[in-house]
């Protein structure tokens, strides 16, 4: 085995070989591999019944793969719960609890004190935008706001890998496009691995460092090489269409 | 004030009107004579019972059957938490207790009822356990089908969150199962006015359903009646007293 050295190249996540079926005849993977590296922002993307959120489940381990392996940080630990931060498509805020108690969540769950940590919450809430509203009930909130609080809930698990599915898909474009320059003036400073399923293409393009294509047989690989920090302008340059529409032809040619 | 007052005649103007107008028209019937009064004794008569007996009911048959009915609620309350909480972390005990709750609830109350006089005797005890039998149900119901409602997606989410059971059931699960639970306790507060009233019609020697029986012995309708509406009234208060807790415990959990 070859020693890797840097930490760019550290393994955040890597899966090798994963086979899983919900029917035996059928299976939704097989044989798939993939990884992220420390500090990358990786989208999945696929068709809807790709198996894109079953692939969250069985890397957060709430499902367990038939074959292969999932290693998180290089370790492959037999119950993977509570080793990575996973935001769900609906933003599953406690309607009952404060802006403030739902991100506190997963330091209760983690047993932590979550009164000592209160001075941290508060600042991650000012660079979140939501100090104003910390004592606000959720449905007090804008669709936008209550996915940044869920993603800050996340976030609070202090886990460095971040799972992120479909987390914008809900809103509506133009809140959708706040929130694309909100992540990307963050993400220098977040210093964060996110995993991050999507099904909008210049979503993928615009924020990740790689992206996966998950097809119904195969799994490819993609590289966006354009410059960090970015900036959701550059939708308009043209190598971001020229990628884009190599993203197109692809998924065309997959199904 | 104006509002409130507007709002009050929206909410309960039209059930007011009806009753008064029944009221009348009942009055009138018996007062023409057209049913005997020991039949049917007209609402002034049983006001009147109401006054007369005063003393005796309110020192003496309400407390007794309050008494039996808060017993046997906060025992049914007890324990049908403790079962539905049980059957919920269970699956053996939800599977050895579901079809005995099920069982419980088909057998015909007057039936049963003489062999707790047999178990009990005449004491407080006899009348205690036709309630519970019939007040615990719901409970149990209500809070097994309410935690089991607590959303799947949550469950997962406190999971990978590493939340173990204990910690998915006491800040999803039993928040989530409160309305549930709420409307049980509404319904088997009502219950156990009906079976605290069974029982002490099957054998007791105090109480407002051991009052309605003698009197209704005695030919004594009004007096019949009189004990019926202080059930009632006693019922409707229980209820509303839930209802007011429902109210505190439920302002945040029913957002959204």
């Amino acid at each position: 085995m070859k020693e890797e050295i840097g930490l760019s190249s550290t393994k955040m996540l890597s899966i090798e070989n994963l086979t899983y079926a919900f029917e035996e005849k059928r299976p939704i993977f097989q044989k798939i591999s993939m990884n992220v590296n420390e500090g990358e922002f990786v989208s999945v993307i696929g068709a809807s019944g790709s198996g894109k959120s079953t692939l969250f489940k069985l890397i957060t381990g709430l499902l367990e793969p038939d074959k292969g392996e999932i290693k998180i940080n290089g370790e492959n630990v037999g119950n993977r719960l509570g080793r990575v931060g996973y935001m769900p498509q609906q933003n599953l805020l406690l309607p009952w609890r404060t802006v403030l108690d739902n991100v506190a969540l997963p330091l209760e769950i983690m047993k932590e004190n979550s009164q000592k940590k209160i001075p941290e919450i508060r600042e991650w809430l000012t660079r979140f935008g939501l100090a104003d509203v910390e004592k606000a009930y959720p449905d007090e909130l804008s669709g936008g706001m209550r996915q940044r609080v869920a993603f800050l809930r996340t976030i609070m698990t202090g886990k460095k890998l971040l799972l992120l599915d479909e987390p914008f898909g809900a809103l509506d474009s133009l809140t959708k496009r706040n929130m694309h320059s909100w992540l990307l003036g963050l993400w220098g400073e977040l210093q964060k691995t996110v995993l991050f399923i999507t099904h909008d293409l210049e979503e993928a393009i615009l924020l990740s460092d790689r992206i996966y294509l998950l097809g119904r047989e195969s799994l490819k690989e993609i590289h966006v090489s354009l410059p960090r920090p970015r900036n959701p302008e550059i939708i308009y340059q043209s190598e971001f269409v020229t990628m884009r529409r190599e993203l197109e032809r692809l998924i065309q040619n997959e199904n | 004030m104006k509002i409130k007052w507007k709002k009050w005649q929206g909410d309960y103007g039209l059930f007011l009107l009806a009753t008064i107008l029944i009221v009348s028209g009942w009055e009138w019937v018996v007062k023409k004579g057209l049913i005997p009064a020991f039949i049917l004794p007209s609402p002034s008569e049983i006001v009147a019972s109401l006054i007369e007996n005063r003393q005796l009911l309110l020192e003496n048959h309400l407390p007794a059957t309050l008494q039996e009915v808060l017993i046997g609620f906060g025992i049914s309350l007890a324990g049908g938490l403790l079962i539905g909480i049980g059957m919920h972390f269970s699956r053996a005990l939800e599977k050895v207790l579901y079809p005995f709750l099920v069982i419980s609830q088909t057998i015909p109350m007057i039936a049963i009822s003489p062999i707790f006089i047999m178990w009990f005797g005449y004491s407080i005890w006899s009348k205690i356990a036709v309630t519970i039998l019939i007040a615990i149900f719901p409970i149990v119901v209500s809070t097994y089908d309410g935690l089991k409602a607590g959303g799947k997606e949550y469950r997962e989410l406190l999971l990978t969150m590493g939340a173990n059971r204990w910690t998915i059931f006491n800040k999803i699960q039993l928040p989530m199962a409160l309305p549930s639970i709420l409307s049980g306790l509404k319904m088997s507060v009502v219950y156990c006015v009906v079976g605290a009233t069974i029982g002490e019609w099957l054998g007791a020697s105090v109480g407002l359903g051991y009052f309605s029986r003698r009197m209704s012995g005695n030919l004594q309708a009004d007096a019949v009646f009189a004990a019926i509406f202080l059930l009632s009234f006693m019922g409707i208060v229980l209820f509303l007293l839930i209802s007011l807790i429902e109210k505190q415990l439920l302002k945040n959990i029913n957002r959204n």
